[in-house]
C-alpha cells in the first residue's frame, strides 16, 4: 500500500494556526470571568466606606473604643456604649458553639461513617431539613414552644447547678440560654454538612490501612478520619460562630432585647444585630441614633471579617501540618 | 492485524535483574525480527532541537535534542524525575498549561515549528494527540460520545460521526466489546477498557502523532499485554512516543528508546541495544537496575 | 498514615470504648434530629389550622380589629422578589467560581477576590440590608422609596457568595484528568470550561444555586429596610413589596391571636416553600457523577 504524504497544509494555511476569530474567544471569555470577579471586590470596598460614612456621626459623638467598651446603650439620653450588645452576641454564639459543633460533627460522623447505607441518604435529608426552616419560624416556635416549655427545666437546673459560674438566679422567659440553643439549632445543619464533606474525603485507603491493623471502628475513627478532617471541621466550626453571631430574627425574639449583661445565662441579653433590627424603625429620623446602628453594623461586620480571616489562618495552617507533602501535580491551570 | 513477533513477546519477569548485589543477567530481549510492520498511513516524524523547559524557575529539561522516527515506537525510560513525561507534554505543549511553566525550542512536526510565533497551541494538539496514565472519559457521556468528543467540542462539522466512531473503536481493539452498548456511560467500563477508549477518542481526531504518557502503568497485566498489541498495530498510521517506568515494556513495544536521566537526554538506540549493549554507563546501571 | 502506633491486643475494654462510642455518635444524631421533630409538629399543629382557601387568595387587611386576612401578598411577593434575586445572582456567581477554578487557581487576584467571597459568606444579612438601605434608598438611586427590587438585590448580595462558594467547591470536584483529556484533543479552553467542566459540574451546580435560594426565601433582615411590608399584592417590584419572613416577623409581635395564628399559617407556608427548593436540589444533586 503505497503511504500517503501527511498533509500538514489545509486551506492555504498550515493545519498549526487557528482563524483570528476563534483565537479572540479565549481571552474574551477570560476577561468576562475576570470582570465579574472583580465585581464581588468592588462591592466590599463599597460596603466598608457606605458603612463608615454613615456610622460617622455616631462614632464621632460616642467615641469609638467608648462605643464598643461603655456598658451602656441608652439611645433616648444618646448613649451608645454597645458593651452589652458585644457581649451578648460573644455570649449566645458562644453557647451555640458548645452545644451545637460537638453535635454537629457527632452526626457527621455517625453518618458517614457508623450508618448503615439505606440509612445514610434519609439520615442527611432530615439534617438538611433543619436548614430549610427559616430563621423567623425558629424565632416564632422558640417564643410560642420552646420558652414556656423549657422554663421549668431552665428553672431547676439554675437551682440545682448554681455553683456553676453564669449559673443560677431567676430564669427569664427569653434569654441567652434559649438564643443559644435556638442558634445551635439554626448551625447545626452547615457545620454538620461541612464536615460531613470533610470527612466523606478521607482516603478509603487511610481508613483500610488502619481497619487492616485490627482498629476498631471508633479507633478507626480516632486515627484516620479525624486528624485528616481536623481543619475543614474547625472551619465548619467557625462558619457556624460566623453564622450564630450575625443571626438577627430568631435571636432578637426570643433573647429578650434587654441591653444590659446578665450575669447568668438565664438572663436576658441583647445583640448588635438585634438592636438593628428593633430600633430601626425609632431611629428613622434620628441621625445619631442610626448612626449608632450602623455603627453596629459596622462592628458585626468587623467581627465577622475577623472570625473568616481567622478561620482561614487556621484551616491553611492546619493543612499544612496535617497533609503529607504531595508530588507536584501537573495541573492545566491558567498557563495560556 | 496480528503481529508475527506476539509469540516472541513473552518476556517473563524471572529474565528481570536480580538484586542490589550488581550481578546479574542482562535483560533478555527476544529475537526481533525487524518490526518492520506495514505502513497504512505515513506519519510525520518529530524533530526536537534544543529543548528547554522550566517549572517556575527551575529548569526541568537541558537542552534537548530527539528525533521520533515516522510510524515508529519510540519509548523514553529513566528514573522518576528525570523528565521524561515533561519532555513528553512539551511536544503537544501540554506543559505549558501548568502555571508558571514554560518551554523553549524547536518542535519540528514534519517541517513545522509547533513553537513558532503565529502557531495556536489548540491547533497544534489536534495534530498530536495524547493519552494519559489515568484513563479520563468523560463522565457525562456515553461511550459514543466520548469517542466523538474531539470532534463534537471542536465543533467539526461534515464528518459522519457514527463512521468515524466505530472505526476508531475498531483502531482501539474496542470495537467488539463495546458496540452493542453505545450510548452506555464511558466510565461503565473496566480500566483496560477506558483506557482504549480514551485512545479511541484519541484517534478519532485523526492526529498524527500520538504520545503515551504511562498508559498501562494503572492497569492489569491483561489489559496491559492488549494496549501494548494496540501500539503495535497502531504504529502503522501513526507515529508513537511512549513514556514508560517500565522496562520490560520498552522492550516490547518500542522500536527505540530513549533514556533520560536528571532532564538530559543520556542515550537513544534500537531498544535492543539500549538494553544489550548501552554506550552509556549510566544507561547501563539504569537497565540493570542499579538504580531508579 | 503518621506513626501508627502498634494497637493494643483487643481487649474488651477497646470493644467497650468502641461500643459506647458508636452508642453515644447514633445518640447525637438522634438529639440532633429533635427540634426538626417539634418545629414540624407544632408547625403543622398550630398552622394547618390557619390554611384555607381565603388564607391564601385575600391580601393581609391591616385592620386593627376584625378580619385581618390572608397572606397573598406576602406569598407572591417573596416569589417575585427570590426568583429577581436568583437571575442576579447565580449567573454572577456561577462566572466567579468558573474564574477561580479555571483561571485563578494561584495568583494574587484570584486569592483577594477568594478570600472576599469567604468574607462575603459571613456577613450577616441584616449588614447586606443595611447596606441597600442606606445605598439605594437613603442613597436615592433609583427613587428613595422602598422597593421590591432592592430587596432582591439585597436578596442577591446574601445570595452571591453561597452559590459562589458552592460553585467553586464543586468545580474543584471535577477532575483535572477531564480538562487535561479535553485539552489534548485540541480543545480551546473556553470550550473545555463550557462543554466539558460546566456540564461535570452542572447537578452539583444546581444543588448548590437551589440551596441558596431556599435560604433567601426565608431571609427577614434584607427585607426589613428595604422592601418592607406592604398589605396589598403588587407586582410592581419598585414599589413596597411584602414577604413571607417579613410578615411572619410582624404578625409574631401582635397580642392579637388571630395574627399570630395567620403567622403560623405563614410559617407553615413558608417551610413548605422551601422544602419543595430542597427537595428539587436533591434530586439534582442525585444526578452528580463527581
Amino acid at each position: 500500500m503505497a503511504a500517503t504524504t501527511p498533509d500538514v497544509r489545509r486551506d492555504g494555511r498550515s493545519i498549526l494556526e487557528r482563524s483570528p476569530s476563534a483565537r479572540r474567544a479565549d481571552p474574551l471569555f477570560r476577561a468576562t470571568l475576570i470582570a465579574l470577579a472583580a465585581l464581588i471586590l468592588a462591592l466590599i470596598a463599597f460596603f466598608f466606606v457606605y458603612l463608615i460614612n454613615k456610622a460617622q456621626p455616631a462614632l464621632s459623638h460616642q467615641g469609638v473604643l467608648s462605643f464598643l467598651f461603655t456598658n451602656d446603650w441608652n439611645p433616648s439620653k444618646q448613649i451608645f456604649g454597645a458593651w452589652p450588645l458585644v457581649a451578648g452576641t460573644l455570649i449566645s454564639a458562644a453557647i451555640a458553639l458548645v452545644i451545637g459543633v460537638p453535635i454537629a460533627v457527632a452526626t457527621a460522623l455517625f453518618i458517614t461513617e457508623l450508618a448503615p447505607r439505606k440509612v445514610r441518604s434519609p439520615l442527611i435529608v432530615l439534617v438538611e431539613l433543619l436548614a430549610a426552616v427559616p430563621s423567623v419560624v425558629y424565632g416564632l416556635w422558640g417564643i410560642f414552644v420552646l420558652i414556656p416549655k423549657l422554663k421549668p427545666a431552665e428553672q431547676w437546673f439554675a437551682d440545682s447547678f448554681d455553683f456553676l459560674p453564669f449559673v443560677g438566679g431567676h430564669v427569664a422567659g427569653p434569654n441567652y440560654f434559649i438564643a443559644g440553643l435556638i442558634l445551635a439549632i439554626m448551625i447545626l445543619p452547615i457545620v454538620s454538612a461541612i464536615s460531613r464533606e470533610v470527612i466523606s474525603t478521607v482516603p478509603p485507603d487511610l481508613k483500610e490501612a488502619s481497619l487492616a491493623l485490627g482498629a476498631t471502628r471508633w479507633e478507626m475513627i480516632r486515627m484516620a478520619v479525624l486528624p485528616y478532617s481536623r481543619s475543614g471541621i474547625t472551619g465548619a466550626a467557625m462558619l457556624g460562630l460566623g453564622r450564630a453571631i450575625g443571626e438577627t430574627i430568631a435571636v432578637t425574639l426570643v433573647i429578650g432585647n434587654s441591653p444590659t449583661i446578665g450575669k447568668q445565662i438565664f438572663d436576658q441579653g441583647y445583640t448588635l444585630a438585634a438592636v438593628i433590627a428593633n430600633e430601626f424603625g425609632e431611629a428613622a429620623n434620628d441621625k445619631l441614633h442610626a448612626g449608632a446602628l450602623f455603627a453596629a453594623g459596622l462592628v458585626l461586620f468587623v467581627l465577622t471579617l475577623l472570625i473568616n480571616a481567622a478561620a482561614r489562618g487556621l484551616v491553611r495552617r492546619a493543612e499544612r501540618s496535617s497533609r503529607p507533602p504531595t508530588k507536584v501535580k501537573a495541573v492545566p491551570g491558567a498557563g495560556a | 492485524m496480528t503481529d508475527p513477533t506476539t509469540d516472541t513477546k513473552t518476556m517473563t519477569d524471572s529474565s528481570t535483574p536480580a538484586g542490589p548485589s550488581g550481578s546479574h543477567a542482562p535483560l533478555t530481549v527476544p529475537e526481533t525480527p525487524a518490526r518492520e510492520a506495514v505502513v497504512t498511513q505515513a506519519a510525520p516524524g518529530i524533530s526536537v532541537t534544543g529543548l528547554q523547559a522550566y517549572y517556575g524557575s527551575g529548569h526541568a529539561i537541558k537542552d534537548v535534542s530527539i528525533e521520533y522516527a515516522p510510524n515508529k515506537v519510540t519509548a523514553m525510560i529513566g528514573p522518576s524525575g528525570s523528565g521524561k513525561s515533561t519532555v513528553l507534554r512539551c511536544i503537544n505543549r501540554m506543559h505549558e498549561e501548568i502555571p508558571g511553566a514554560r518551554a523553549e525550542g524547536k518542535v519540528l512536526l514534519d517541517d513545522a515549528d509547533i513553537y513558532g510565533p503565529s502557531v495556536d497551541v489548540v491547533a497544534v494538539r489536534r495534530a498530536i494527540g495524547m493519552v494519559f496514565q489515568k484513563p479520563n472519559p468523560f463522565p457525562t457521556m456515553s461511550i459514543f460520545d466520548n469517542v466523538a468528543a474531539g470532534l463534537k467540542l471542536n465543533g467539526v462539522r461534515g464528518v459522519d460521526l457514527k463512521e468515524r466512531v466505530e472505526r476508531s473503536l475498531r483502531g482501539a481493539s474496542l470495537w467488539e466489546e463495546v458496540k452493542d452498548r453505545l450510548n452506555e456511560p464511558g466510565i461503565g467500563l473496566s480500566g483496560g477498557q477506558q483506557q482504549r477508549l480514551c485512545i479511541a477518542r484519541t484517534i478519532a481526531v485523526e492526529p498524527q502523532v500520538i504520545l503515551m504518557d504511562e498508559p498501562c502503568s494503572a492497569l492489569d497485566p491483561i489489559a496491559t499485554l492488549k494496549i501494548e498489541e494496540l501500539i503495535d498495530d497502531l504504529k502503522q498510521r501513526f507515529t508513537i512516543v511512549i513514556v514508560t517506568h517500565n522496562m520490560q515494556q520498552a522492550a516490547r513495544v518500542a522500536d527505540t528508546t530513549a533514556f533520560f536521566l536528571a532532564g538530559e537526554l543520556i542515550e537513544h538506540a534500537p531498544t535492543n541495544d539500549v538494553f544489550t549493549n548501552p554506550s552509556d554507563s549510566r544507561t547501563e546501571e539504569y537497565v540493570t537496575g542499579k538504580f531508579g | 498514615m503518621s506513626a501508627t502506633t502498634a494497637l493494643a491486643p483487643l481487649t474488651g475494654r477497646r470493644k467497650a470504648t468502641d461500643k459506647a462510642m458508636r452508642g453515644l455518635l447514633a445518640a447525637a444524631t438522634l438529639v440532633a434530629l429533635v427540634p426538626l421533630v417539634l418545629v414540624i409538629y407544632y408547625l403543622l399543629k398550630k398552622g394547618l389550622g390557619a390554611w384555607s382557601w381565603d388564607f391564601f387568595t385575600t391580601d393581609p387587611t391591616g385592620n386593627f380589629l376584625g378580619d385581618q386576612g390572608g397572606i397573598k401578598s406576602a406569598l407572591l411577593g417573596t416569589i417575585e422578589m427570590v426568583l429577581l434575586a436568583s437571575l442576579i445572582a447565580i449567573p454572577i456567581g456561577w462566572g466567579v467560581g468558573l474564574y477561580l477554578v479555571e483561571y485563578g487557581r494561584k495568583g494574587r487576584f484570584a486569592a483577594t477576590v477568594r478570600y472576599f467571597v469567604d468574607v462575603m459568606t459571613g456577613v450577616p444579612s441584616i449588614v447586606f440590608g443595611l447596606f441597600i438601605y442606606v445605598t439605594l434608598v437613603l442613597g436615592g438611586w433609583g427613587g428613595s422609596s422602598f422597593a421590591g427590587w432592592k430587596g432582591s438585590i439585597a436578596l442577591a448580595l446574601l445570595m452571591l457568595p453561597v452559590v459562589t462558594r458552592s460553585a467553586e467547591v464543586v468545580l474543584l470536584l471535577v477532575p483535572d484528568g477531564l480538562r487535561e483529556a479535553a485539552l489534548a484533543l485540541g480543545t480551546p479552553r473556553w470550550r473545555v470550561t463550557m462543554k466539558v467542566v460546566l456540564p461535570t459540574a452542572l447537578p452539583g451546580l444546581i444543588t448548590g444555586s437551589l440551596l441558596a435560594v431556599a435560604r433567601a426565601a426565608g431571609e427577614t433582615a434584607p427585607l426589613l429596610f428595604t422592601a418592607t411590608i406592604v398589605n396589598a399584592t403588587t407586582f410592581n417590584l419598585g414599589d413596597r413589596m411584602n414577604s413571607l419572613p417579613v410578615q411572619i416577623y410582624t404578625d409574631v409581635g401582635s397580642p392579637n391571636d388571630q395574627l399570630v395564628q395567620r403567622a403560623w399559617g405563614a410559617a407553615l407556608t413558608l417551610v413548605c416553600l422551601i422544602l419543595l427548593t430542597t427537595l428539587v436540589a436533591r434530586l439534582a444533586s442525585r444526578r452528580s457523577r463527581l
